[in-house]
């Protein structure tokens, strides 16, 4: 009850210190563009002549995240060691959970936001043939969860320094390892030589392997899992680096 | 109201807390005093709850800080070192917040937003984002969120650092008044703050407590405290000193002035002797006439630099 009336009142916080600088706003637009002229431009959405978001639209968003997301989740702990408002948080009566939580969950509902306005996407394949919507909302359930899972590896690097800079970098390190460890080449490249148990593990902590399947519609339980479990260990590993540099 | 267990920190190889014990009751305002560097800001850290003790322990209002924390820091306003604020957001914003966190809704919140900001002066830079105030400004407005929940245990890391002297003026005499109904302990290395505001003061160097009382008491720790500054005229230096070392409850006898108009000189007591060397001064003059006659209370800042010097030769003699 009264964890939730603290989470909410974090989370409000930080929603609003994003839309009251630049940032969101440039963060929306990027993001915006980025997605229409890969779409339309890249993708050749028009050439493929299907009624479907899956090749064209939803197949880049690991890569947009892979820059976006770090750069949405940099300052969020980064910013509060550096300015010193970590001491006014952690010493008001809250958590350290309900501030980690609240944090993120501020972040995540921004990126809600902007994957949200990409909706003319949807109406322009809705406009132009008969497509699945179910199988687009679950691209778009899955394309959040994976946001969020960037996200929270990005809460890591963040409270590790006070320089978001450096955040942002070891983040984009990171994610593209979740990333890549499913990349066609890469896994093309494995399968020369690896074990098949070996690719296997390596591929299952990858991002896109997971992410094909709610992309075909599939909202399978080991996939939502899969990005649940990432949010919920970096969001655990950051309490601990919060607390390592609180003991000294 | 705030009881601190022999507390120590460790950071690597420093320990910037060593075994610090005291308390505070509702009703005081504890001074705390140090060299820059003496542990001050991380005993402060310590019992606010934002650092956790390598070992001893602290507790508030009865609530242990590491076993029941919440119920511990929600009677704490806590004033950081430097006032740290959010700086993407309004005085308001900021104020509103930190009503929130603090578990106040509605009216209640919207009369304790008025009542910080008229005790902190905020009244014209509310509306304003936190980026564009004056230092102290920005000062003010973590003290008033430090204020905002009428705690009863206040926590204030130099609270007039960066203030004009009227503001000072003003955050001293509102510790003054609070602290007549909180326990509040602030930091500072302005000794008249302590004077002002405090009804006891401790000294900690080098992570340890040197001294621990009241101003008075720390006073007389002073050489000079009972010592008596006297200008004479009719007499000169030599002769004046020949008088008054031939009292008994002179120890020393030091000239500060000659001129042709008199002499400036402070006799110091014997330390069994207390408050008697004016008058005995004043009834051996003859042939010569008194203009100027003081007992010195003993000053603050000479205690503070003879308990704490050994420091501060160390670091070069500042």
């Amino acid at each position: 009850m009264n964890s939730w009336a603290n989470i909410k009142t974090i989370t409000k916080r930080e929603l609003g210190a994003y839309f009251s600088s630049p940032l969101a706003y440039v963060f929306i637009v990027i993001f915006l563009l980025l997605c229409g002229f890969f779409t339309f431009m890249v993708g050749g959405f028009f050439e493929i002549g299907q009624a479907s978001l899956s090749r064209s639209f939803f197949d880049w968003h690991p890569w947009f995240y892979l820059f976006l997301v770090p750069a949405v989740g940099m300052r969020l702990w980064a910013e509060e060691r550096r300015v010193g408002t970590l001491e006014l948080l952690l010493t008001m009566p809250i958590t350290a959970w309900q501030a980690i939580v609240g944090k993120f969950l501020a972040s995540w509902l921004f990126l809600a936001l902007a994957l949200a306005l990409t909706f003319p996407i949807v109406i322009t394949v809705n406009y132009l043939g008969n497509p699945d919507n179910g199988v687009i909302l679950a691209a778009y359930i899955g394309s959040w969860l994976m946001a969020g899972a960037y996200l929270a590896v990005s809460c890591i690097t963040s409270a590790m320094t006070r320089t978001q800079v450096v955040s942002f970098i070891v983040s984009v390190v990171f994610c593209l390892f979740l990333i890549l460890a499913g990349f066609p080449p890469v896994v093309k490249m494995l399968s020369g030589w690896a074990q098949p148990w070996l690719l296997d593990t390596v591929t299952s902590f990858s991002v896109i392997t997971h992410f094909d399947g709610f992309q075909k519609g599939v909202l399978d339980s080991r996939d939502v899992i899969f990005f649940l479990s990432i949010i919920v260990f970096s969001l655990f590993a950051t309490s601990v680096i919060l607390r390592g540099h609180r003991a000294g | 109201m705030i009881k601190v267990q022999n507390i120590v920190k460790v950071f690597g190889a420093k320990r910037a807390v060593d075994g610090v014990s005291f308390t505070v009751e509702r009703g005081e305002v504890l001074g705390f005093l140090g060299p820059n560097g003496a542990g001050k800001s991380t005993t402060m850290r310590l019992i606010t709850g934002f650092l956790p003790p390598t070992s001893g322990a602290v507790s508030v209002g009865g609530f242990d800080m590491v076993e029941q924390p919440i119920a511990a820091k929600r009677l704490i306003g806590y004033l950081p070192e430097n006032a740290p604020v959010y700086t993407d957001m309004t005085v308001h914003g900021f104020l509103n917040f930190s009503a929130e966190i603090r578990g106040l809704r509605g009216e209640a919140k919207k009369k304790a937003i008025r009542r910080a900001v008229e005790m902190c002066f905020l009244e014209p830079v509310l509306h304003q984002s936190v980026e564009t105030l004056s230092k102290g400004y920005r000062h003010r407005t973590c003290f008033a969120q430090s204020i905002i929940h009428d705690p009863e245990v206040l926590v204030l890391d130099e609270p007039t650092d960066g203030l004009d002297p009227n503001q000072k003026h003003e955050v001293r005499g509102l510790i003054r008044r609070m602290g007549a109904s909180k326990a509040i302990i602030f930091s500072t290395h302005i000794l008249e703050e302590v004077d002002a505001a405090c009804t006891r003061a401790i000294i900690i160097d080098r992570g340890r407590i040197v001294a621990n009382g009241s101003p008075q008491e720390l006073r007389r720790k002073s050489e000079w405290a009972g010592a008596v500054t006297l200008r004479v005229t009719g007499i000169n230096a030599v002769a004046l000193s020949q008088r008054l070392t031939q009292l008994a409850a002179v120890r020393k006898i030091v000239i500060l002035h000659e001129d042709s108009a008199g002499v400036t000189a402070r006799a110091f007591p014997k330390s069994d002797v207390n408050g008697n060397l004016a008058r005995s001064i004043a009834e051996s003059a003859q042939g010569w006439r008194i203009e100027e006659l003081h007992t010195e209370e003993g000053r603050l800042d000479e205690v503070f630099r003879s308990i704490t010097m050994p420091d501060t030769v160390k670091a070069g003699g500042k």
